[in-house]
């Protein structure tokens, strides 16, 4: 058991001429969901990138699940987290049951252990079984984040990043979703980082809140106590009008 | 038992006499009848027709490509020696030998070129020989345009036999035209032309030897099996010019097929007996079409491999892949026949330059393809291929792949239609194939044979369009099939 699902540590990142990330340091709890909240080149997506080693840092440390990175553990951590983003990046050659159990599959699952984690994961994120037989543009965009979840959990992972993967969609079919996000947390308790620009997703999903702009951490802590004590003008200004809502 | 003789007739572990031909008639005619005569003697002929001229029927003897074919003694030192003032047939014989070849016994005709007027104009102005020319000044002329400009041609006989006289230009198939409607009085014609049989003209006598003789006789390697001369050495002295121009007014005339021509003559000159079968039309096109996807399949094999692999490597260097492209385009602006031409210092005529030249044409599409197909593919796949831990084989197979597929089967199917139509062309360097009847024939101006080559190559290459449709169909989901995409 580790303290912390991630822990950066004084990170730095450059990307060409930009800073994306300056000084970082980060400790995301273990078994809670997290909000990475910025404005888009605010370097959320950097971050989370660094969390599963697609980047690496330039300057300080990036603890994963209790292991620093390197190429020797990169794929066995990379096996215990599942990652979902924005473009869902379902492959278009695979029907979605093809999609959501490739993991399994690049793992050596059994048949039965695969159909039974299927049906688990459709209960779960309320996907009718009618789906698995078509391909990934046959769906509705809320389904294919659905789908995109699924693949994601596949694996019973232990922590979770979700790089904005409920942007693309409509109002009406992201409430949907985040309903169906807050009752898959009560059943399964799983770390969560969620990247996202939007302050009522980030305040309504998740139990802590992580606020960066242009490459630096605003303010860092549980979801009330940022939204009753902002650091400064930038995060006060970001939160305006939400407080009621969660009350 | 009859099978036995025959076996035991038949020279014991000979390779076969390759016998080439250029892009004339009376070329594939002598050819043919030396490839006929030496198999009624039980060898085994392999036949290089419609070599396209003198540099690559020369080169490919030199190469040893090809081991004999019929060549003329004028352009042996003109053109191919550049010794002009050889005339002896013992000198050219000498300066042949040094070359490690060797020339057979002249056949007997001599097909130079010659100044013919029509019977009318011969008795009005009293036409004999060339020197009559010059006292009658009043004489149309009418000439090819070759023969118009070169030192060998009208000039250098104006010079020789000292006299000036204009003349108007033709093309030379049209000049007996000319001549037999009375639109001109003197054209110049190449003495065994088989149009001298139809019209009714005469030939003037060249009483001051100005044209160099162009005498027909077998070229050969020294090497070639002294028994093998020897066969054809019989041929010496039997074709006079008559007995050409006639042979050659009946491809002409498309009577008979050059083979069944030459198999009269070897018939008529008692030197085969029996009847000989040439190969049928059918076991042709088998033959043709057989050596035509033999030599299509390796090269785009061969352009697959290449193609694809180097794609591969360099897509995500972008100036590495643009120069590759860049490369492989410019190959693609080199005019086939010229490719075909340079390779053959290189690496000989036959089939290996043409499966070069074929591979170079498939590489651009195939490269191309694969490279727009591997940088279109959005980041986030590949993300999430790395994010899954797959192996780099595993994000081949499960990810790269098939996403690029639809793009790298219609670069391959591409580069299959354009090396199907190219491998035609191939036949100029004696690498066989759907292009050898349509060569034959445009040299024999046979649209029955140019149609042989020219349909099964349109059927191949419709077929090809069909099999890489099915292909596409095996290995892509619907939707991203080409035709999906269009839409």
């Amino acid at each position: 058991m580790v303290d912390y699902a991630a822990e950066l540590i004084n990170v730095r990142l450059q990307r060409g001429k930009v800073t994306a990330l300056d000084n970082i340091s980060l400790a995301l709890p273990y078994g809670q969901t997290t909000a990475i909240l910025g404005a888009s080149g605010s370097g959320k997506s950097t971050l989370i990138q660094l969390i599963i080693g697609l980047l690496t840092a330039d300057q300080g440390t990036v603890t994963t699940l209790g292991q620093t990175l390197h190429n020797d553990n990169l794929a066995g951590i990379r096996k215990r987290i599942g990652y979902a983003v924005q473009d869902v990046a379902l492959l278009p050659h695979f029907k979605i049951r093809e999609n959501i159990l490739l993991p399994a599959r690049l793992s050596g699952w059994s048949e039965s252990e695969q159909d039974k984690r299927l049906a688990e994961l459709l209960q779960l994120m309320q996907l009718p079984g009618s789906v698995l037989d078509r391909y990934p543009h046959q769906l509705s965009g809320g389904q294919q984040q659905r789908a995109g979840l699924c693949r994601a959990l596949i694996l019973r992972p232990e922590l979770l990043l979700l790089d904005e993967p409920f942007s693309g969609l409509d109002t009406m079919t992201r409430r949907g979703i985040h309903a169906q996000f807050l009752q898959m947390r009560e059943k399964v308790r799983i770390s969560t980082v969620l990247v996202t620009h939007d302050p009522e997703e980030a305040t309504r999903l998740a139990e802590h809140i992580a606020i960066i702009r242009s490459g630096q951490l605003q303010q860092f802590g549980p979801v009330q106590w940022v939204l009753e004590q902002p650091a400064n003008d930038y995060v006060r200004d970001l939160c305006t009008g939400l407080a009621a809502d969660l009350v | 038992m009859l099978l036995l003789s025959c076996l035991l007739l038949r020279p014991a572990f000979a390779d076969p006499v390759v016998i080439g031909s250029k892009t004339f008639a009376e070329s594939y005619i002598l050819a043919e009848a030396a490839a006929q005569l030496l198999e009624s003697k039980g060898y085994e002929v392999q036949r290089r027709f419609g070599l396209n001229g003198t540099q690559i029927a020369f080169g490919g003897l030199e190469n040893d490509e090809i081991q004999v074919y019929p060549e003329y003694t004028g352009t042996i030192t003109e053109v191919i020696l550049a010794r002009p003032e050889l005339k002896e047939f013992a000198e050219i014989q000498a300066a042949l030998g040094d070359l490690g070849l060797v020339l057979l016994t002249p056949l007997g005709f001599n097909n130079a070129y010659a100044i013919a007027a029509s019977v009318t104009s011969a008795k009005r102005y009293g036409l004999e020989r060339i020197s009559d020319l010059i006292d009658a000044p009043e004489l149309r002329i009418t000439l090819p345009h070759e023969f118009l400009n070169r030192q060998d041609g009208w000039p250098g006989l104006q010079e020789h036999y000292g006299f000036s006289r204009s003349a108007a230009g033709i093309e030379h198939s049209l000049a007996y035209e000319a001549l037999n409607t009375d639109k001109t009085d003197i054209i110049a014609v190449y003495t065994t032309d088989g149009q001298i049989v139809q019209s009714s003209l005469v030939i003037l006598e060249d009483d001051r030897q100005f044209f160099p003789r162009y005498l027909a006789a077998f070229l050969a390697r020294k090497d070639v099996d002294p028994n093998v001369l020897n066969i054809l050495d019989t041929l010496g002295g039997r074709i006079d010019d008559q007995r050409m121009r006639e042979m050659n007014l009946e491809v002409l005339d498309s009577q008979n097929s050059y083979a069944e021509i030459a198999t009269a003559f070897l018939r008529d000159e008692g030197l085969v007996s029996t009847s000989n079968e040439g190969p049928t039309a059918l076991s042709n096109l088998a033959k043709n079409t057989a050596r035509h996807l033999k030599l299509t399949a390796i090269a785009l094999l061969l352009a697959i491999i290449t193609g694809v692999g180097i794609a591969a490597i360099v897509y995500s260097h972008e100036k590495l892949a643009s120069a590759f492209l860049y490369f492989t385009g410019l190959l693609q602006t080199v005019p086939s026949i010229a490719l075909l031409a340079l390779l053959i210092p290189l690496v000989g005529v036959g089939q290996t330059p043409a499966i070069i030249a074929l591979f170079l044409y498939s590489l651009l599409p195939i490269a191309r393809s694969t490279i727009t197909a591997l940088l279109a593919i959005p980041p986030a796949y590949r993300q999430i291929a790395a994010a899954m831990a797959m192996t780099t084989a595993q994000e081949l197979r499960y990810v790269l792949m098939p996403l690029a597929m639809p793009y790298v089967i219609a670069g391959i199917r591409t580069a299959a239609v354009i090396s199907i139509g190219t491998a035609t062309l191939a036949a100029f360097i004696g690498a066989g194939g759907l292009g050898d009847p349509i060569v034959t024939g445009l040299a024999l101006n046979d649209t029955r044979l140019i149609l042989q080559g020219a349909i099964p190559a349109a059927v191949l290459a419709i077929l090809t369009e069909l099999l890489f449709g099915a292909i596409e169909r095996s290995l892509v989901v619907p939707h991203m099939r080409s035709s999906a995409q269009a839409q």
